[in-house]
């Protein structure tokens, strides 16, 4: 492959690397800038992109040179600039070099190398990356075409499959699950009973969705105003049922107690009380908090730990058969990316052809007109011209075809196969 | 002569209208929009299962298209059909029951454009193609038809069948409330059920489409009325139709109360919702064609 137009990629993430090493070599936003300007400065690279997120950081680069030939001083680069003995990453750095590259990137934007599988957020830390490397000058045009590629991917991915749609987490489960009841959650209310770390989660998801008011019970006072104040909440007093049922439109509940805190009974009088508007109880707790015979109540839908870990077993299912189709969609960017990188450079070496082929006419003719003096200057420059046309004739169409064709510069495997064929002398000498 | 015999005849003699048409099959007119309606509503319905299947966004935009494409030719088969008989598109059985389904589409595409909802689509076509297609296979009218003439008539027909067709609508829907309701409280989750509208939007849905109905058969039942008075000199005709619309009718604002009552809401306003199409189906069918002396088709 022509310089100038190869990629490299030297990173670490939470596969290769534990979160001890992991943070050693993670980028802040102005570190990754001052990394992309020395990278550049010292010739490393002519294109620079640092992707910094909590599970990984990765340089992506154009090198001048070969990209095989760049990994080693860029991997020296990173331990250097974080000061990290290079024992310490050698197990750790993976290095990717062209379509490698292309396709780990692609990858990682579809979500399909996130630690949880199509997590949406690295999409945006792309965008934020790319978006912050561009801003700044660090990428070119190999750069750009790849991170718009990678965006282009990360939307079809989201938009064209159902990898990152479905909740994979409890909390998330259970929060879903209100929104198939009420819809939008912006003008609803919840009261989570306990104040551990699974009720902080719910309510982190309830914020994270709207939830219009929250309330919080806990046996312990103390510790459910923190949890409200954390969490813009409000607090009411343990025991306090008939007021703390007749608000809400989800309960969740998860706190030590051998026996169920709310009570088939208790919840029939609630919701007589409630007019028998609708009820999410969400059981977090064990021994279970909710009476099970409490599910027969109308307008009352009861969901236990068991039956959210069986909804997020079926959500990690679905997601993971959708990978193949996320990784089509992959596959088919990493080779309109690689099409393209293909028709960039096999233009350019028509046009070192042309030059090529120009300076042997010259040189042919000069050794032929030294015995044929008898021609005019006049009919010099018509040879001269009709050579030159028929040059022009022979190589228009295949430029025109390498422009236009798809599909041939798809099976036109190496250019640099095809460089050493016809300018082998010129690179030679 | 009983007293719908009189009507009948009053009402041939003020309009001239003697015998129906002939109910001619209009082939060449309305050849091209039907195979295009068809075409479009099949494939739409094809968009949305696979939608509804898949979770594909572009799949269920193209069911849309498609059913716009529908509404569109479905409306020059009307037409045609129409200015072949020179008369009005429900005119006769075949024109009633594809206006029926017209308005169905309409109805729905406006609904789904405004709650943002396609995932319902895949239920709510075989509706519209049904109706489309029996239309088209219904045997020829052999009866006189009432006399189409007049604006009051032509509202008072249009919109008491856009008012059903609003119904059936908020029976399709409070049918998928049911469904979805009783698979979320038995935590059997489907596929499917992610991607269905929420509990709370599919009730919004139904009382959307309640207050269409409720609203266009009010003034249709209203406009119908009028006619009479114009046509007869009697304002206070009875009918046994008149008495399962204004039965309806009530029905549809005791729903529409019910529904926004925190009690009622949900599985119950629900349940009554697809009471009263069940009354609106009789209305249409038995006392149409059994009962009522002025009513055959709407």
């Amino acid at each position: 492959m022509a310089s100038g137009m190869e990629i490299v990629l030297v990173g670490l993430n939470h596969r290769t690397a534990p979160v001890e090493v992991r943070e050693r070599v993670s980028f802040t936003t102005e570190q990754a800038q001052r990394a992309a300007e020395e990278l550049r400065a010292r010739g490393i690279l002519e294109e620079t992109l640092v992707l910094s997120t909590c599970n990984r950081s990765e340089v992506y680069g154009v090198p001048p040179e070969s990209s095989h030939e760049c990994a080693p001083g860029l991997s020296s680069f990173l331990s250097e600039f974080h000061s990290v003995r290079p024992d310490v990453l050698r197990g750790s750095l993976y290095h990717h070099y062209d379509r490698d590259a292309v396709r780990h990137l692609f990858r990682v934007s579809a979500g399909l190398d996130s630690m949880l599988l199509g997590e949406a957020e690295i999409l945006g830390q792309v965008r934020e990356a790319y978006r912050f490397a561009h801003e700044h000058g660090a990428t070119g045009p190999v750069l750009n075409r790849l991170f718009q590629g990678a965006l282009e991917v990360g939307k079809r991915v989201r938009t064209e499959t159902e990898l990152g749609t479905r909740p994979m987490s409890v909390a998330s489960a259970g929060v879903k699950l209100a929104e198939r009841i009420f819809g939008k959650l912006h003008e609803r209310s919840a009261l989570v009973l306990g104040a551990g770390a699974i009720s902080e989660q719910v309510v982190e998801q309830l914020r994270s969705r709207g939830i219009a008011h929250l309330f919080v019970m806990n046996r312990s006072r103390e510790r459910a105003e923190s949890l409200a104040q954390r969490f813009g909440g409000k607090v009411v007093p343990w025991g306090e049922w008939e007021t703390a049922l007749n608000g809400p439109d989800v309960v969740v509940a998860s706190i030590s107690a051998e026996e169920p805190v709310l009570q088939r009974e208790l919840l029939a009088r609630a919701m007589a009380t409630r007019g028998n508007r609708a009820l999410l109880l969400m059981d977090l707790g064990l021994p279970r908090n909710i009476e099970a015979a409490a599910a027969d109540l109308y307008n009352v839908y009861i969901y236990n730990v068991d039956d959210l870990t069986d909804i997020v077993q079926q959500n990690r299912n679905a997601r993971e058969s959708e990978i193949p189709r996320a990784e089509a969609v992959v596959e088919e960017h990493v080779a309109k990316f690689l099409s393209w990188q293909a028709s960039v450079e096999l233009v350019g070496l028509v046009e070192e052809l042309r030059s090529k082929l120009r300076s042997e006419r010259g040189a042919f003719l000069s050794s032929r007109l030294e015995t044929m003096n008898h021609l005019a200057a006049a009919d010099i420059r018509r040879i001269e011209s009709l050579m030159d046309d028929l040059l022009e004739k022979l190589l228009l169409q295949p430029a025109e075809r390498l422009r236009g064709e798809r599909e041939l510069r798809r099976k036109i495997q190496s250019v640099e196969a095809l460089r050493d064929l016809f300018l082998h002398d010129k690179e030679k000498s | 002569m009983t007293l719908s015999g009189e009507f009948e005849t009053q009402c041939y003699e003020r309009t001239g209208l003697t015998l129906a048409r002939s109910p001619v099959l209009l082939n060449e007119m309305t050849h091209i929009p039907l195979l295009l309606t068809t075409l479009a509503y099949l494939l739409s319905l094809g968009s949305y299962l696979r939608f509804l299947y898949t979770g594909r966004e572009f799949t269920g935009r193209l069911g849309t298209l498609l059913l716009a494409l529908g509404v569109v030719a479905h409306y020059f088969a009307l037409m045609g059909r129409a200015r072949g008989l020179h008369t009005v598109p429900y005119h006769d059985l075949y024109g009633s029951m594809s206006l029926f389904g017209w308005l169905l589409a309409v109805i729905y595409l406006a609904l789904e454009l405004y709650h943002r909802q396609r995932s319902v689509g895949a239920f709510v076509l075989p509706f519209i193609l049904v109706f489309f297609l029996a239309a088209h296979l219904a045997p020829a009218d052999r009866l006189a038809p009432p006399p189409a003439h007049g604006l009051a008539f032509v509202f008072h027909v249009t919109l008491s069948i856009l008012a059903y067709a609003a119904f059936a609508l908020s029976f399709v829907f409070s049918l998928i409330f049911l469904a979805e309701a009783r698979l979320l409280r038995n935590r059997t989750l489907g596929t499917v059920v992610w991607r269905l509208p929420s509990l709370e939007l599919l009730d919004r849905m139904s009382q959307s489409s309640v207050l269409i109905g409720v609203v266009s058969i009010t003034i249709g039942t209203v406009l119908g009325f009028v006619w009479v008075d114009r046509l007869t000199g009697q304002y206070s005709f009875y009918d046994s139709k008149y008495v399962i619309t204004l039965f309806v009718l009530l029905l549809y604002i005791v729903y529409f109360w019910l529904a926004r009552s925190a009690a009622w809401r949900g599985t119950r306003a629900s349940k009554l919702c697809i009471f009263n199409f069940v009354i609106v189906v009789l209305s249409f069918t038995v006392v149409n064609l059994y009962i009522s002396h002025s009513h055959r088709y709407f």
